[in-house]
């Protein structure tokens, strides 16, 4: 087993009065894929929006339990989620470029971060859409509105846009589940590429896709982490009665 | 549910779903398409009538150039000195024997083509002096519009900021409680009388600033013009924060996800995908300004002066109709000029209002749908 990456240790969320995470205790290696499956509402999506903060967002929220990334518990007092959010990226279910050209929108991450050099930014871009695997794609229209892209291309655009920003865990949440098969497949390939230098985790609601691309999937089921492997296990002869009928779709 | 067929009573046939007339629906869509159209013929024939209003200044232009001539004329006798058939003449004679008809008849045929020189021309509504009851009547709209321009100007420089930023506040960084209590309010503002404003800027802030600034005019165009952006501030408050919020939560994850900060998100993504809300928001707002009349009339001196001081007095168009209208004699040049006035408003507001509406449609979809490159 690899180095663990994120610790997660007794999480639990309330969103008000209504418990959406109970008591969630996992340890996520580096550099691997890991995904989570289980059915609608059963907080996976929001047991990935834990891992860089985004749950801050809505005000309801209360949180108790810890989640450690290199072992620094990142909901302590002391911690700016801003800059934890840098070397915890996200990629959302719909792609969501910025109505700003191509290059701007890759650029923003670094820009913001204070970089104005022009000759290091084109630089920064170009390795950056090359790392998605968009780069030959559009390499001639880099100052065209990004929302003139096709679905697949925004959302290879937008992992592009993650990865200007040098972060060291991409949390990815149902990344191809707005796409037609061929841009899935185009993912998914690069989620395998990726994974080499990032550690990778990745909601997803397609069975196929979790076993195609992780190495360790966890299923969630109301709230409850009911079983975590290696995903070969969890596909072929996972522990729990719950986790096989899920996978082998009597129930979801 | 059991039983659906007992239930609802239907039977399933060529006659029971043979089309039906049902005539209180008929009636009701016809009353309510009725009124619709109601409305809209209210507004165009109120512009009709205020605009009918203004057309003898150009209808009767053919006639001015001619009693122009005639005035020269006599202006040539004077300078001439070789009759005393002049006006001045005759109103003499008038004056000296009052008991003959005739000369009388005259001397008010001569008063009328005097009178009819002092008919608006397009020439003379460029004019730079607006002295309409005086002796020599003149109708310049120059320093109307001067007027009118200033006090935009200086309002919506003032409202346009303070609005905005109150709704990037509300719409990005307020918690959701505050946010509950800023909005209703600064919208109630929106239903203040504007009297209740220049009211207030006539007693209270005309006389802070006159302390501040210690200049000579207790009312002038600053005065009023900030009085009137406290009167658009919630039209552009309203408008800049539904455009806000409408900027899908998605690109604020985004730019957040990427480790921006909750400023350089407002500053950087939302407030630029906002844009021609805001835009529209701000042309809004000036549309409302220039319309203002209570306002204008009480707090901004009402002296029609053409100049670039701030705090010099000014008198906008709305507050000249507001003004004059009620003392004008009926059918008179100076009325026909007003309703000029009117009709140049009403062509302005809704322009500004037209273009806010389109350009704003036309871009915001753009933007969302990704139909722009």
């Amino acid at each position: 087993m690899k180095e663990i990456k994120i610790r997660t240790h007794n999480l639990t969320l309330f969103y008000g009065a209504k418990m959406a995470l109970n008591s969630i205790s996992m340890d996520i290696p580096e550099k691997e894929v890991t995904a989570f499956i289980g059915p609608s509402g059963c907080g996976k999506s929001t047991f990935l929006r834990t891992l860089n903060r985004m749950n801050d967002l809505i005000p309801s929220v209360r949180i108790t339990g810890e989640v450690l990334v290199d072992g620094l518990n990142i909901y302590d007092k002391q911690i700016d989620s801003v800059n934890l959010r840098k070397k915890v990226g996200m990629v959302f279910q719909k792609s969501n470029p910025f109505s700003k050209s191509i290059f701007e929108n890759v650029a923003y991450g670094p820009r913001i971060n204070g970089l104005n050099n022009k000759a290091k930014l084109a630089e920064i871009v170009e390795t950056s859409l090359k790392k998605a695997f968009i780069w030959e794609e559009v390499k001639d229209r880099l100052h065209d509105s990004a929302m003139g892209l096709s679905g697949g291309q925004q959302q290879r655009m937008c992992i592009a846009r993650t990865l200007a920003v040098e972060p060291e865990i991409i949390l990815m949440d149902e990344p191809a589940s707005a796409l037609d098969p061929i841009s899935t497949a185009k993912i998914e390939e690069l989620i395998f590429e990726l994974k080499k230098n990032y550690t990778i985790v990745i909601v997803t609601h397609n069975m196929q896709q979790a076993a195609r691309v992780s190495d360790l999937t966890a299923f969630f089921y109301l709230g409850e982490l009911i079983e975590f492997g290696k995903t070969r296990k969890i596909f072929t002869t996972p522990d729990k009665k719950h986790t096989e009928e899920y996978i082998t779709g009597r129930f979801g | 549910m059991d039983n659906p067929k007992e239930t609802s009573g239907f039977v399933f046939s060529k006659e029971s779903l043979k089309k039906k007339f049902r005539l209180s629906e008929f009636l009701s869509e016809k009353i309510i398409t009725g009124v619709a159209f109601l409305s809209i013929a209210i507004i165009v024939l109120i512009f009709f009538f205020v605009f009918r209003e203004s057309l003898p200044i150009f209808s009767q232009q053919k006639a001015v150039v001619k009693v122009e001539h005639a005035e020269k004329q006599e202006q040539y006798g004077v300078a001439a000195d070789s009759t005393q058939t002049n006006s001045s003449g005759q109103e003499q004679y008038g004056v000296t024997s009052n008991d003959t008809m005739m000369i009388e008849d005259q001397a008010r045929e001569v008063d009328t083509v005097v009178h009819g020189s002092d008919r608006a021309t397009a020439k003379s509504l460029l004019g730079k002096q607006w002295l309409p009851v005086s002796d020599n009547p003149r109708y310049g709209l120059i320093p109307l519009f001067v007027g009118t321009l200033k006090i935009t100007l200086i309002a919506i420089l003032f409202a346009a900021p303070i609005a905005i930023l109150a709704a990037l506040f509300s719409a990005a960084f307020a918690p959701y409680w505050l946010r509950e209590i800023i909005k209703p309010a600064i919208e109630l503002l929106a239903g203040f009388p504007s009297v209740v404003i220049g009211f207030f800027a006539l007693m209270v802030m005309a006389s802070f600033f006159q302390n501040l600034f210690g200049y000579d005019g207790r009312l002038n165009a600053f005065v009023g013009g900030v009085a009137m952006a406290l009167a658009a501030i919630p039209i552009i408050f309203t408008i800049t924060e539904d455009a806000l919020t409408a900027v899908p939560k998605t690109y604020t994850e985004a730019s957040l996800a990427l480790g921006a900060t909750r400023w350089q998100t407002a500053l950087f993504v939302t407030l630029p995908a906002a844009t021609p809300g805001i835009f529209a928001a701000i042309l809004l707002g000036i549309g409302r300004i220039f319309g203002e009349t209570m306002i204008a009339l009480m707090a901004t001196g009402n002296a029609a002066m053409i100049g670039i001081n701030p705090f010099e007095s000014v008198r906008t168009l709305a507050a000249t109709i507001g003004a004059e209208m009620a003392e004008v004699v009926f059918g008179d040049t100076h009325y026909n000029v007003l309703f000029l006035i009117g009709a140049l408003l009403f062509v302005f507001t809704f322009s500004l209002n037209a273009v806010a509406e389109f350009y704003v449609k036309g871009k915001l979809v753009k933007r969302f749908q990704g139909k722009q490159s």
